[in-house]
């Protein structure tokens, strides 16, 4: 069984009359381990199908089970437990509270889990370190650059230990050395068995993974399986190994 | 093959779906930090809760002040156990009947004496607008009573220097008196004026041109206000020049303001009391020439028989309506059934005093219900204002794995927080207002905060706090997070 099971699902948004399909009709499988790109250009419902695999929004139509769960049942307080212990999101714009430090960024979902002061300290704190960052725990994200940025957001989104990372366009704000050395973190975190999914709208990043899904219009338009293809992980040139 | 970064995957998996509650502190230190960022917007937020709970507190003081001095006024004057007897004109219906109105006389005394159990004490009263005159002064006084040795029990009089006048001075009808310090003072000075206490047993007092003896003096009275003030002015004096003569010492209030509860101090101190019989003999009996033309009714001519007032203590309380009625039939037939008297008690005067703090409670309860009312509608105005500016704090929150409760505690526990330092505000502004208050007109009733005023207030702020925060937390909680996301 799949970690995520997607069947026929759609988006559909009404604007003055006018229907939207930011999905149409997908079904998809994403297993545990996998590192996968979702691309497609601006407008073309990655962000919709990230947040509804995320359990941030919910289909029109379809299904969608998540570690067994069907979603669609799932009230909205265990929706927001799933996203609190399942899932992690990495964004664009990073998505940090710029009042809190960011060790108290990093110990955000754990204190909608529930986990006792000390404990959430030391686990943000190792997550802070996993994505080399400890050091600036006390700063507050104004306080550091933009990668440095989005290493925080990516602590924030492990630190739960969740079954799997969405990331929408994760580079997409930072110049194009420190995006590298962003994704080569997602490549190291897919090495130690995290299930990544990466919404890009460039090829190049997209190359970095072995699975890709093309999406157009709401449609997925092509998938490229290298796991299948006996091409995992590939090098990716541009990017240096940690 | 999976190497967390993490050391806690257990609890994780174990407890999936067990959700925690958010952190108080945190959201405390969240709110906090949002009050101090937007110092000024915070403080004209709170402005109407501090003047909410200010207002309740200062005047909630003020009333229990007013209370207080009232009662202690009461007590002075003889308490709820009081009537008085009155002259009154006659009923419209009985008009026709007015020559034959004898008025209020010793026979009704000696008839309530006779079938009026539930009366416990009388004492007939013969009131001389007077001019006493010693030592080279003059002073104008309504409280020269010619009454019997039993009026000191009825008026809550005792006796500090020398004696009461005595059953057998009212029988011989002798020239004696005794004076409050009131009188005292207009006439030998106070003892702040004159460095010393001046007691003038045994000299002579001109009331009307004619001679008393001052046989007995009452002791200073005064409020429990009066007296604290005038004990730490008197302090303060001592401090600051220790051999300065006494003679520079605060004064004694003599009631010149003539207000609120001071008053009833003011009059007992300037009382003189003169044997009855000695009062009706040189003042009624024609026997001496009074020089003074009484009131336009008749009463003080030469030979008029009638009492100005009598004065009853009745037995209990409990029983005034019933002892009130029996007063009544008792002077309805010696009085042949013409009504030309009427009562007066303290129970109309505690009454006024209950309406009069019932009406003060209402419409200051009023002004700071309003006040309070304006500060929730400020709070929840500036918590629309931060939700709005929020709206992306609240998607993260939501998409880390806030729960709608989650959200609606923490708008709702920064509501509460704002008006709880309003309300800590307040309180700490009523203190202030009320020594400004009170620092303003020092002779008046002190107000006294209670602590029940000051948790109702406090306890008032807080309920607006959580009243303002439902409908913006509602709103929070209520956001989409992917809206919330989007918003740039
Ligand atoms: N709330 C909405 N109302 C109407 N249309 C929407 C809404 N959200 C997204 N869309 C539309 O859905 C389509 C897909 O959007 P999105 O998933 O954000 O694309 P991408 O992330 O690939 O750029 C777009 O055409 C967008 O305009
Ligand atoms: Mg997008």
């Amino acid at each position: 069984m799949a970690l995520v099971e997607l069947r026929s699902v759609s988006k559909i948004y009404h604007l003055g009359g006018e229907e939207i399909r930011a999905l149409d009709d997908v079904s998809l499988d994403i297993h545990e381990g996998e590192f996968i790109s979702i691309i497609g250009p601006s407008g073309s419902g990655k962000s919709t199908l990230m947040h509804i695999l995320g359990c941030l929004d919910s289909p029109t139509h379809g299904t969608i089970q998540l570690d067994g769960r069907m979603i669609q049942d799932a009230s909205t307080r265990e929706l927001a437990a799933i996203r609190n212990r399942k899932i992690g999101f990495v964004f664009q714009f990073f998505n940090l509270l710029p009042k809190l430090s960011v060790l108290q960024n990093v110990e955000l979902p754990m204190i909608y889990s529930g986990i006792a002061t000390r404990q959430r300290h030391q686990r943000a704190l190792g997550a802070l370190q996993a994505v080399d960052l400890a050091n600036r725990a006390k700063h507050r994200p104004s306080q550091l650059s933009g990668g440095q940025q989005q290493r925080a957001a990516i602590a924030r989104a492990l630190v739960n230990d969740p079954r799997i990372i969405f990331a929408d366009e994760p580079t997409g704000n930072l110049d194009s050395h420190t995006g590298e050395a962003i994704l080569a973190l997602f490549r190291r975190l897919s090495r130690e068995g995290r299930t990544i999914v990466l919404v890009t709208h460039d090829p190049e990043i997209a190359a970095v993974t072995p699975r890709r899904i093309e999406i157009r219009d709401g449609k997925i338009a092509e998938k490229v399986d290298l796991t299948l293809a006996g091409l995992d992980r590939p090098p990716a040139p541009a990017v240096l190994a940690p | 093959m999976r190497s967390a970064p993490t050391p806690a995957q257990a609890p994780a998996a174990t407890v999936p779906l067990a959700h925690g509650s958010i952190d108080l502190w945190m959201t405390v230190g969240v709110g906090l930090r949002e009050t101090w960022a937007h110092k000024f917007r915070s403080l004209l937020t709170m402005l109407g809760i501090i003047l909410g709970v200010s207002s309740l507190v200062a005047m909630s003081a003020l009333v229990k002040g007013m209370e207080v001095g009232a009662k202690e006024a009461l007590i002075a004057v003889g308490g709820l156990q009081k009537v008085r007897v009155e002259p009154q004109e006659l009923p419209v219906e009985q008009r026709h009947l007015q020559e034959q109105a004898v008025g209020i006389t010793i026979n009704d005394v000696y008839a309530l004496q006779a079938s009026a159990p539930l009366v416990k004490r009388i004492s007939p009263e013969i009131r001389i607008p007077a001019t006493a005159s010693a030592n080279g002064k003059n002073f104008r006084t309504f409280m020269c009573l010619g009454v019997w040795p039993v009026a000191l029990e009825l008026t809550e009089h005792v006796i500090a220097h020398g004696r009461m006048f005595n059953e057998l001075d009212d029988e011989m009808a002798r020239s004696v008196c005794v004076i409050g310090t009131g009188t005292r003072n207009e006439l030998w000075g106070s003892p702040e004026e004159v460095g010393r206490e001046i007691v003038p047993l045994g000299e002579t007092l001109y009331v009307n041109g004619l001679p008393f003896t001052i046989v007995g003096m009452f002791p200073h009275y005064e409020s429990e206000q009066e007296r604290k003030a005038r004990e730490l002015a008197r302090q303060q004096a001592a401090l600051q020049s220790t051999n300065a003569p006494a003679a520079t010492g605060p004064a004694r209030d003599r009631g010149r303001g003539r207000r609120g509860s001071n008053f009833a101090f003011w009059i007992k101190n300037a009382t003189i009391y003169m044997p009855l019989n000695t009062a009706y003999m040189k003042f009624r009996s024609g026997i001496t020439y009074s020089g003074f033309r009484g009131s336009s009714s008749g009463e003080g001519n030469i030979g008029d028989p009638r009492l100005s007032s009598l004065e009853l203590k009745i037995h209990s309380v409990d029983r005034l309506a019933e002892s009130l009625q029996q007063i009544r039939n008792v002077l309805m037939t010696t009085h042949r059934g013409i009504e030309d008297f009427s009562f007066r008690t303290q129970e109309e005067w505690a009454e006024n005093i209950n309406a009069f703090i019932r009406n003060a409670r209402r419409s200051g309860g009023l002004i700071a219900g309003i006040s309070l009312l304006v500060g929730g509608i400020g709070i929840m105005n500036i918590m629309l204002a931060s939700i709005s500016e929020r709206v992306r704090e609240i998607g993260i929150r939501k998409s880390v794995g806030a729960a709608t409760a989650d959200i609606f505690i923490q708008i709702l526990v920064e509501s509460v927080f704002i008006a709880m330092l309003g309300g800590l505000a307040g309180l700490l502004t009523s203190v202030a207002l009320v020594r400004l208050i009170s620092s303003f007109s020092p002779t008046e009733n002190a107000p006294i905060i209670t602590v029940l005023a000051l948790s109702v207030a406090f306890g008032f702020s807080v309920l607006v706090g959580v009243l303002a925060g439902l409908f913006p937390a509602v709103k929070a909680a209520r956001l989409n997070p992917i809206q919330a996301l989007r918003y740039e």
